[in-house]
């Protein structure tokens, strides 16, 4: 997580203005101002549809992204100013979507556990023509596979954590991430 | 054949291995140049994934939240200043000087240079999210100089009126008047600390303005609200 904020709060000066000016304005929106809470939308919009997209696809960021700031709207008072706005609409973010998961693994028939193959993703393109950006080979790993590639790899979150976020085993995840890692080493640039 | 090693490669590279099978898989890869390829490939996918760009969505979605914010029923309307309407006030002895009425004159002047600035933005806070780019436009720094002092003079002049006279307003007023203020002056204070430290952000600069132009608002609407009862 501390990995994962860097890109939000990081150590520069420009990232420490920037969560100053969060904390300022949440406080401006916990009291109703919406013009502050646009201004926080519009610095984390990249980060939480970025998660979004890598953790439930492309096709449902949009309106993920748009639930998990309601989501924080509704909730802003909630937010003390202990720890980076940031952190705070990141755990949130991730609820979010952790929820919605749920249910878009129904209604896809998409599941997350140990056996789930990640045969869907070549283990070697044939061609230069097939070679796809990591991104793009993210979003097409089987959904357990890419929620653990995404929370280890990128947002820095421990096995134990993830496992209690997904109702999985710790050796569970660890075997969808070296699944996922298997599935993208084909789409590396040579 | 498949190599069991294979499979215990990413809990190598995680340093999650129990130092017993570390060291035989270290001993395995010195061996294997299959293994050895794999964990280098993984050692790269790992770096990758480290080294992921955050991307903004390919439309706006503030309108879509906005909406449903206001379909939720939250407020959706800046509670800075909740005054009492004036059927809601009995008529009280209140005027302000000449001194006082310049003062807010040159608030509103303020305001209009502010908005108009802003306007000549080629992009608002939205456009500025993220990290800024090296290419984004340079605030005019003159706006910054002595406008602050015109603004400072004017509100200074603002908030010595509303000190003459707070007797003669509601208290439930002045207590609205006093904690949005105060909320205000603390997000001016944010703003401007921040811009000592990178003065060049156009954001930071229209988060400035932007505060200033609500404390000018909510200074111009008890200036209002106070003549009217005259």
């Amino acid at each position: 997580m501390d990995r994962a904020y860097q890109v939000i709060t990081g150590s520069s000066d420009r990232n420490a203005a920037s969560a100053s000016l969060d904390r300022a304005d949440a406080a401006a929106a916990a009291r109703g101002d919406t013009r502050a809470f646009e201004r926080i939308y519009a610095r984390h919009v990249a980060r939480i549809h970025s998660l979004a997209r890598r953790m439930i696809g492309p096709e449902d960021a949009d309106d993920a992204t748009q639930e998990v700031f309601v989501r924080a709207w509704t909730r802003i008072a909630s937010f003390r100013g202990d720890a980076a706005f940031g952190t705070w609409l990141h755990r949130l973010a991730i609820n979010v979507l952790l929820g919605r998961r749920i249910s878009l693994a129904t209604h896809r028939g998409r599941f997350i556990e140990a056996d789930e193959t990640v045969a869907a993703v070549p283990t070697r393109p044939p061609s230069t023509e097939l070679r796809m950006d990591v991104e793009t080979a993210i979003e097409r790993l089987p959904s357990g596979a890419r929620q653990v590639l995404v929370l280890h790899d990128i947002e820095g979150y421990k096995h134990e954590e993830i496992a209690g976020m997904l109702g999985i085993s710790v050796g569970t995840s660890k075997s969808q991430l070296h699944r996922a890692r298997m599935a993208l080493r084909a789409f590396l640039d040579r | 054949m498949h190599d069991p090693w294979t499979d215990r490669l990413s809990e190598y590279l995680d340093d999650e291995l129990p130092p017993a099978e570390r060291a035989a898989l270290e001993e395995h890869l010195a061996s294997c140049a299959h293994c050895a390829a794999v964990l280098a490939d993984l050692r790269r996918v790992v770096q990758r994934l480290a080294s992921l760009e955050d991307r903004p969505p390919t439309r706006d979605l503030w309108p879509g939240i906005e909406a449903r914010i206001a379909a939720a029923g939250a407020a959706d309307e800046p509670r800075v200043l909740e005054l009492p309407t004036r059927a809601q006030r009995a008529p009280r002895r209140f005027s302000f000087t000449a001194r006082q009425l310049v003062a807010a004159a040159l608030a509103l002047i303020f305001l209009s240079g502010g908005a108009a600035w802003m306007l000549r933005q080629p992009a608002g806070p939205r456009a500025a999210a993220g990290p800024v780019s090296p290419d984004a436009p340079v605030v005019e720094t003159s706006f910054v100089g002595s406008t602050w002092s015109d603004y400072d003079a004017a509100v200074a002049e603002l908030e010595r009126a509303l000190e003459l006279h707070r007797d003669q307003l509601d208290s439930a007023t002045i207590r609205v008047v006093e904690e949005n203020l105060r909320i205000i002056d603390a997000a001016i204070d944010e703003a401007r600390r921040a811009l000592e430290a990178d003065p060049a952000n156009s954001y930071l600069n229209g988060h400035l303005v932007n505060s200033i132009q609500r404390k000018v608002d909510l200074l111009r609407n008890v200036v209002t609200l106070a003549s009217a009862a005259t």
